[in-house]
């Protein structure tokens, strides 16, 4: 494997963990808070130890997504300094914006976790929400800054240097409004759906706590739910705009070899060489259709660039068609549980659908909002290969003249392998096998402090 | 270097912007900085009361660690906006250290929130405990290696000719292996972080014989701090005679090493009269200075010898967006900071 290969595996490698926790950090205060909110309306206690349950897994969460975010932040240095050296300038407020949002949600995530019995619940609750909004917007900044190696902007090259900067037209590309709103419903739906697949595990093997786990997929379902139903429209959007402004990426994810009317094509796998598919299904004229309203319209095919300016077409195709499959089943599963949350509704009882089928069916989609997460984010940034810049860059020419990336790709992923594993042996441990509430160890700020107000602070369950 | 070159300050916006820089990273020191002495201490926690003094520790960092750390996180985003040149510059001559550096950053991190959050006491709470507090070892000696390196100019600007007959060794390795200079750097970094840690948990402690015990630890790592800052310019002596140069010549430069002994004297006599509160605040004015004289020291340059501040910014309105997003930011910022700290550093409690 040459350099190149390392650096660009090192970065694969580093996003697509920091892409779990940094989408966790966006979804999971929503739940928290929620939980938090429902309690200030009821005073259920159940609401209570929800919301601190969560947010305690929320804790080991965020602090594992800060670290590897403060790895990518000195890694696009220290793989690609030739990009920051001419894109630092163009994009680096977007960064600056995200740092603040990061900064802010860093603080009031302190204030939630710590400040239970200091703090009194309304003031509680708001830090909550502030956590939940940051964490929200410091995502869409960055997807800014992805949208604009998409789509460039704000600047001209004159003799490989950068000119004519403007920032504010480079954060505004073309790319970011569709890749912020399928980025942030992603962040809610893989959140929500693998949140409520723990809890419906938990009701399905029949549990002591049957009321909690109840409460606590009703708020995921909520969470996850709808946005995987709307999640397919802003889907339709994101393709309308790659076709636009990367018509060989879109030709890549679709299996769209060459140029002309455009099949859909499902399964099968690319031949580079020939650009022949090999065992796929395909369905004529529907992504033309699809694309134009007509069947017969013209798409560009990825043979309409030479073969050094083409993505890896069958990783591209494979990723795309992961990302839409996991994306309907999820939308599947949402028009199911709406019905049936809707039928019960009309009848008598909790509208919570909760017999087995379901739960087994909400247990198994679990994983498939991260899994499609991953492949998506496959799709975009090797759909976008062999640019880092599109059209202006190759990412070869802009890797870091280090010898030896090996050695460094094998540290990373060595330290990323061990914090997988302790972060899943942690919540096991803390969030999910535990019946009651546990402080954490011995902190004096958990201790009740005498209040002078009698609803000063939170009680202890 | 300094005294020949700027006679005077010319006040434009890529110092204004440089200043910010400095003055996050010294925000970081003061707070971050702190978490990782808290981490040294850890791992001298020793007696009777040793698992006592780690919870103190634990509930010093705890609530406000994770804000602690972003500071450092602005230091390279403003970098890189708008210092762009020399952010891939140092990204990638210094490589090696800075990977080093994050490796630590990184189990430090997640080690101290596990742990944390791990409430079965057992040999797994130790061992991420054991985790924590080498890496506070090690990140904060690496940090000082690396500002070491470019403030003794091993790490400049080449041409590209000179690119082409330079060795792995000469490129990547040198700039912070060859000197002893970044190590003397390194190693006064940590006992700087130690002795800020020290002196604040002399207020943060709710015992005597707690606060006893980090008022004599404050005052060791008070000494070795000194022995260390003598050393650092013995060496800058031998090895650097245009940096030391720069570190004692020139009017300003000699006033910061008289504030700089004013604080360090300060904090002496507080911690030796038991005003914790005001030795608190005179490490802080310690590290602040030490930290302002490095960079009046390379004033002008941004990568001595060869590059100054001006030379290595960014276009003006990338700079100007970015001081304003920095002036919008701070009024958000500043009220959450101030009400996080009231919380959790005052002795109110509830509101």
């Amino acid at each position: 494997m040459s350099d190149l290969l390392f650096a660009r595996s090192q970065m694969a490698m580093s996003l697509a963990f920091h892409i779990i926790f940094a989408v966790v950090g966006v979804g999971m205060p929503a739940l928290m808070v929620i939980a938090e909110g429902r309690y200030l309306m009821s005073r259920d206690p159940l609401q209570l130890e929800l919301a601190k349950r969560w947010a305690k897994g929320t804790a080991i969460l965020f602090a594992v997504g800060a670290v590897s975010g403060t790895v990518l932040s000195f890694e696009l240095g220290l793989l690609w300094p030739t990009f920051m050296e001419h894109a630092g300038a163009v994009i680096g407020m977007p960064f600056s914006l995200e740092g603040f949002a990061f900064f802010t949600e860093a603080i009031f995530l302190g204030i939630y976790l710590y400040a239970w019995k200091r703090i009194p619940p309304r003031a509680h609750f708001a830090a909550g929400v502030v956590v939940a909004v940051s964490g929200a917007l410091s995502g869409a900044f960055v997807v800014c800054a992805n949208a604009w190696m998409n789509a460039p902007a704000g600047f001209r090259m004159v003799n490989g240097q950068v000119t004519d900067v403007d920032p504010v037209a480079a954060m505004f590309n073309a790319a970011a409004p569709s890749q912020i709103v399928h980025m942030t419903l992603a962040s809610f739906a893989a959140t929500g759906f693998a949140v409520a697949g723990i809890h419906a595990f938990a009701l399905r093997r029949g549990t002591p706590h049957r009321a909690f786990h109840r409460a606590a997929l009703q708020i995921a379902l909520w969470v996850g739910l709808p946005a995987a139903l709307v999640q397919p429209l802003s889907g339709d959007w994101s393709a309308r705009s790659v076709a636009e402004r990367q018509p060989v990426k879109l030709a890549a994810m679709e299996g769209h070899l060459k140029t002309g009317p455009a099949a859909f094509v499902i399964g099968g796998w690319p031949n580079a060489a020939t650009l022949e598919h090999t065992g796929a299904i395909e369905i004529p004229g529907a992504l033309s259709f699809l694309l134009h309203g007509d069947p017969n319209a013209v798409v560009k095919g990825v043979d309409a660039v030479p073969p050094d300016e083409r993505p890896p077409l069958g990783i591209v195709h494979l990723a795309f068609q992961i990302m839409i499959a996991c994306g309907s089943v999820m939308a599947a599963l949402s028009v199911w549980g709406a019905w049936r949350w809707w039928r019960r509704k009309r009848g008598s009882g909790s509208a919570l659908p909760d017999d087995r089928r379901f739960l087994t069916a909400v247990v198994l989609a679990g994983p498939l909002g991260f899994i499609a997460l991953e492949a998506g984010w496959t799709v975009t940034e090797v759909g976008r290969q062999p640019w880092i810049v599109q059209g202006i860059m190759r990412t070869a020419d802009a890797v870091t003249p280090m010898p030896g990336l090996v050695v460094s790709f094998a540290l990373f992923t060595a330290l990323y392998i061990g914090l997988a594993v302790t972060v899943v042996f942690l919540l096991w441990r803390q969030i999910i096998k535990t019946g009651v509430s546990q402080t954490p160890m011995g902190f004096t700020s958990e201790l009740p402090i005498p209040t002078p107000g009698s609803t000063a602070s939170y009680p202890t369950p | 270097m300094s005294a020949a070159v700027a006679t005077e300050l010319t006040w434009t916006l890529p110092h204004a912007v440089a200043g910010t820089m400095v003055l996050s990273l010294n925000a970081y020191v003061l707070l971050g900085g702190a978490d990782f002495g808290g981490g040294v201490w850890d791992l001298f926690a020793r007696g009777k009361d040793r698992d006592a003094q780690r919870v103190l520790i634990a509930d010093a960092i705890g609530p406000i660690w994770e804000a602690n750390h972003v500071w450092l996180i602005l230091v390279v985003v403003l970098l890189f906006s708008c210092f762009p040149k020399a952010f891939a510059h140092l990204a990638t001559e210094l490589h090696i250290p800075i990977t080093v550096m994050l490796v630590g950053i990184v189990l430090r991190g997640s080690a101290f929130t596990f742990r944390t959050y791990d409430s079965k006491r057992d040999h797994v709470q130790r061992r991420w405990g054991r985790i924590f507090s080498v890496a506070s070892l090690l990140t904060p000696v690496i940090l000082g290696v690396c500002l070491g390196a470019v403030a003794s100019g091993a790490v400049p600007i080449r041409s590209i000719d000179s690119l082409r007959s330079v060795t792995f060794g000469e490129r990547f390795i040198d700039p912070w292996a060859r000197s002893p200079f970044p190590w003397a750097v390194g190693l006064l970094t940590l006992a700087l972080f130690a002795f800020l840690a020290a002196s604040y948990l002399t207020v943060e402690a709710t015992d005597d014989r707690m606060r006893d015990l980090f008022k004599r630890r404050a005052q060791q790592s008070q000494v070795a701090l000194l022995v260390l800052a003598a050393t650092t310019l013995v060496i800058a002596r031998a090895e650097n005679p245009l940096l030391f140069q720069g570190l004692t010549n020139g009017r300003t430069a000699l006033t910061m090493h008289a504030v700089t002994a004013v604080a360090a004297a300060t904090s002496m006599w507080a911690l030796a009269t038991r005003r914790f509160q005001v030795a608190r605040l005179a490490a802080a004015a310690q590290a602040s200075f030490i930290l302002w004289g490095w960079a009046w020291t390379q004033y002008p340059w941004m990568l001595p010898p060869n590059r100054t501040i001006t030379e290595l910014a960014a276009p003006r309105v990338t700079l100007q967006l970015t001081l304003g997003a920095l002036a919008v930011g701070t009024m958000i910022l500043l009220p959450s900071f101030v009400y996080l700290f009231r919380i959790f550093k005052t002795r109110e409690g509830v509101e």
